[in-house]
């Protein structure tokens, strides 16, 4: 348990929350202002790390496909929401579930053959290909720095625009009371298309900046997305801050526990959701 | 005679809101209990209180002197309170008679429930009574959704009746009725008040004052007057601030 | 939720009859199709019990489900071989329903879409306790040895060429013993609560009704039933993985009750048989075995909008 190791794995798991966070911010946003569960949002991540790696293929540049997952997401989510799931929301939950289940099968089934089944790297840019001396003879990877620093700078442009724009406290009081949407003399529908634009692309960000860490591969969006619904439920419903912290802390059990007790790693996090359950059954940032 | 249900300072906020301040009123059997206030006034989130669907956060609440304060609303049904909402909230798709049934059956030991339903004929006349007592026993069989709007209010008693509680809390039965129904709603008050605690929250002034043995009037979350109607009507507060001068 | 009517279960009856005589006519492919589908009628009717019974959607049915197949591994390697059928089918119920035990406390706090949710985390773990550890062969999964089939001391020698053939008997047997045992349970003061549970929770809270209790009970009972199906699947297949507790398989659930229809009790059963007959269909058409699954699901969502119970078959027969 060297210090160095501990201190890489402590990056790690940071670095891993703040990617969760991308993705859960957009779900419990989306959740809590349009009242839809989205089982696909995982393959929104998968999109994003695919779109990385052809763009990034085709230009040679990974800085390219950043904007573009992020804009494309945003059309994405845009036409997703304009066609599918604004006719969903009146919909039961079982109806949703399974709506979006096929969705999965389908973006699973385009990518197929779209591309391909295999594994795929993805370069990490040529600029930041070295490790920064950290601490003593400890480096760390320089692209993972920036990719820290990205999903903060993110954060607080989210939490900016939550808090101190009119536009962001609508979306919070929509998060809060859907009904209340109206009543603002908010539209709700340009509302609804924008919450889900702007998840949507979150989602395809992370999987973009993600695509250099891990491999491109089907499926990697399947663990990232039963996670963020963990930390949906421990953050708290419409909360970007629940969604921050509970993404910072299960990123950290999560990468920790598997440097450390790697056959309880898995367990870990569900173990503190059930936790959170028993003590704050509505998650630790929500309003009553 | 004791009351059965007695209110001690109730309030209940909500962050900043003082939706109820130090409200205290009490239910006693035989007697109908009317509740009264402009919009907002706090009525309904009092009657949420008595029932237990929110939690005061002053004051106390007693059931036959025994301190139900904080209870949750199926704790408060058990201990004898029935409650008609003011929004029809019913079972929509199942029948009449299975809607105060499953209200008859809620407090049944939990060893009985693996007993056959069709053959529970104590539970089945209990429900029956209740329908025929709200007035709507001719059509048991008929599917909720599909009564008229007056049968569904009465429904609505009939559901809060079928649990045979001590106490009712009725929010604004009345709500959408023509005269000729309420006419009939008023005498079922009435006669439902001689063997029930009832708390009746209503709009319609008439039927009030004919129905009444008590009264509270809120404002702002807090009591304005109590007393008998006769009380009420001369009171110059309750005038200026609510009734107005014709009454 | 309806029962069949008379019409129904003479149907039912004509079709349990027809499958008994499969040994007789079918090959052992179509005995081995015809099981697949009775074990995903059984899981399903677990869920139907939620689902049309209560009114709660899932995503943990799997877990249970696995967790009754591996009972069956963990059984077999007991000294003395595997049990009789009859001690092993109530110990993987067991099994499977103290899981549900355990888990349902924890996520009946949470309703609607966290009870989703929470559903799916926790039935994920269990996924994750099969996956990651070596317990029952790890992430390949594992052989059952030996495979046998004991009752009252009495042993079946099971072959490669009557296995299709006993299973489809017990398989029928087992789904039969279910569906009667839901039937009889949804007709009790049970069975009314929980329908009220699913018509409108608040109030029956609000008549005094001990929700969170009745939603336990249902919880468990489900879980041990989608144990017994996970039971059958184990002993039929002779072969347990850790892809029997992921999710994709609760939704899969989900969709054949809801093929079938929620509002009736025999839904699942159509449902398994039609979801089982197209996935054998697609097969033959295509290798995008995703893609058909998803078109399924899509049609079955926008189009069925009762399942294919509430088709209305009376039009077509005159009375």
């Amino acid at each position: 348990m060297r210090l160095a190791e501990l201190l890489a794995e402590i990056l790690n798991g940071l670095q891993y929350g703040l990617l969760l966070f991308l993705i859960s911010s957009g779900l419990t946003l989306i959740f809590g202002v349009m009242r839809v569960i989205n089982l696909a949002h995982g393959s929104l991540f998968m999109i994003g790390a695919y779109v990385a790696y052809v763009i990034a293929g085709a230009t040679g540049s990974l800085w390219l496909a950043l904007p573009a997952a992020l804009l494309g997401g945003a059309l994405f989510g845009a036409v997703l929401e304009r066609g599918l799931f604004r006719r969903f929301r009146e919909r039961e939950h079982l109806d949703q579930v399974l709506l979006t289940f096929a969705l999965i099968l389908l973006f699973e089934e385009a990518r197929a053959a779209l591309l391909d089944n295999q594994f795929h790297s993805v370069a990490v840019p040529a600029a930041l290909d070295f490790s920064v001396p950290v601490v003593g003879d400890f480096a760390y990877s320089a692209y993972r720095i920036a990719v820290l620093g990205i999903c903060l700078f993110v954060a607080a442009l989210m939490f900016m625009f939550v808090e101190r724009t009119r536009l962001g406290s609508a979306i919070r009081a929509a998060a809060e009371n859907p009904e209340m949407v109206d009543l603002l003399g908010i539209d709700a529908r340009r509302l609804h298309t924008l919450v889900f634009a702007g998840g949507t692309a979150l989602a395809m960000l992370a999987g973009a900046l993600a695509a250099p860490l891990q491999s491109v591969y089907p499926g990697m969006g399947d663990g990232y997305l039963i996670i963020s619904f963990v930390v949906v439920v421990i953050g708290g419903l419409g909360s970007i801050a629940g969604a921050f912290w509970a993404a910072l802390l299960i990123g950290l059990i999560d990468t920790l526990g598997k440097a450390y007790v790697p056959q309880a790693a898995g367990s870990a996090v569900y173990l503190l959701m059930a936790c959170v359950l028993l003590w704050r059954p509505s998650g630790l940032f929500a309003r009553a | 005679m004791r009351p059965t249900l007695e209110a001690i300072g109730l309030s209940r906020r909500f962050g900043g809101l003082r939706a109820v301040t130090d409200v205290s009123l009490d239910l006693a059997i035989g007697e109908l209990h009317a509740l009264i206030g402009p919009n907002g006034a706090g009525k309904s989130t009092l009657v949420n209180l008595l029932a237990g669907e929110l939690a005061p956060t002053g004051g106390t609440i007693r059931i036959d002197g025994r301190d139900v304060t904080g209870w949750n609303n199926q704790r408060i049904a058990r201990a004898g309170v029935g409650r008609s909402f003011q929004r029809t909230n019913l079972m929509q798709q199942m029948t009449v008679l299975e809607n105060v049934r499953l209200a008859a059956q809620a407090a049944m030991p939990a060893r009985h429930l693996l007993r056959r339903a069709g053959r529970e004929v104590a539970l089945v006349r209990q429900a029956r009574a209740a329908l025929e007592r709200v007035g709507i026993a001719t059509e048991p069989d008929r599917v909720a959704g599909t009564l008229s709007h007056g049968q569904l209010r009465q429904l609505e008693i009939g559901v809060a009746l079928a649990t045979q509680p001590k106490v009712l809390l009725l929010d604004e039965p009345l709500a959408g009725m023509g005269p000729e129904e309420s006419d009939v709603m008023a005498g079922l008050l009435r006669e439902l008040a001689r063997d029930h605690a009832v708390l009746l929250v209503e709009h319609d002034m008439d039927v009030v004052f004919r129905v009444a043995d008590r009264m509270t009037v809120m404002l702002d979350g807090c009591v304005l007057e109590q007393g008998t109607p006769a009380d009420i009507r001369a009171s110059a507060a309750v005038r200026d601030a609510y009734l107005g001068h014709d009454v | 939720m309806r029962s069949s009517s008379w019409r129904g279960n003479l149907l039912l009856t004509l079709a349990a009859l027809a499958i008994a005589c499969m040994p007789f006519y079918a090959s052992p492919y179509h005995m081995q199709l015809a099981s697949t589908a009775m074990i995903a009628a059984m899981f399903a009717l677990s869920l139907q019990l939620l689902l049309g019974g209560a009114g709660m959607v899932s995503l943990a049915q799997a877990a249970f489900f696995g967790i009754g197949a591996y009972s069956v591994h963990f059984l077999g390697r007991l000294p003395g071989g595997a049990p009789s059928i009859l001690l092993s089918l109530p110990a993987a119920s067991l099994l499977a329903g103290t899981a549900a035990l355990l888990i349902g406390p924890f996520a009946l706090r949470t309703r609607g879409f966290f009870f989703l949710m929470t559903t799916l985390a926790f039935g994920q773990m269990l996924f994750f306790v099969f996956h990651d550890t070596p317990l029952g062969g790890g992430a390949d999964g594992v052989f059952i040895q030996r495979p046998a089939l004991t009752a009252f001391g009495f042993g079946f020698e099971l072959t490669r060429a009557n296995r299709p053939a006993v299973f489809v008997l017990v398989n029928l047997a087992v789904l039969t013993a279910m569906y009667a045992l839901l039937w009889r349970l949804m007709r009790t003061l049970f069975g009314h609560a929980l329908l009220g549970i699913r018509a409108n929770e608040h109030r029956m809270s609000a008549m005094g009704h001990d929700v969170l209790r009745l939603k336990l009970a249902a919880f468990v009972l489900s879980g041990a039933l989608a144990g017994v199906a996970g039971h059958m699947a184990a002993l039929t297949d002779a072969f347990v993985n850790p892809e029997l507790l992921d999710w994709h398989r609760s939704a899969e659930a989900l969709l054949i009750v809801l093929l079938g229809g929620i509002g009736a009790l025999h839904g699942p059963i159509l449902g398994a048989f039609a979801f089982t007959l197209i996935g054998e269909l697609g097969q033959s058409i295509t290798e995008r075995q995703r893609l058909v699954e998803g078109l399924v699901v899509l049609g079955a969502v926008l189009l069925l909008r009762h399942g294919l119970a509430g088709l209305r078959w009376r039009r077509a027969v005159p009375t």
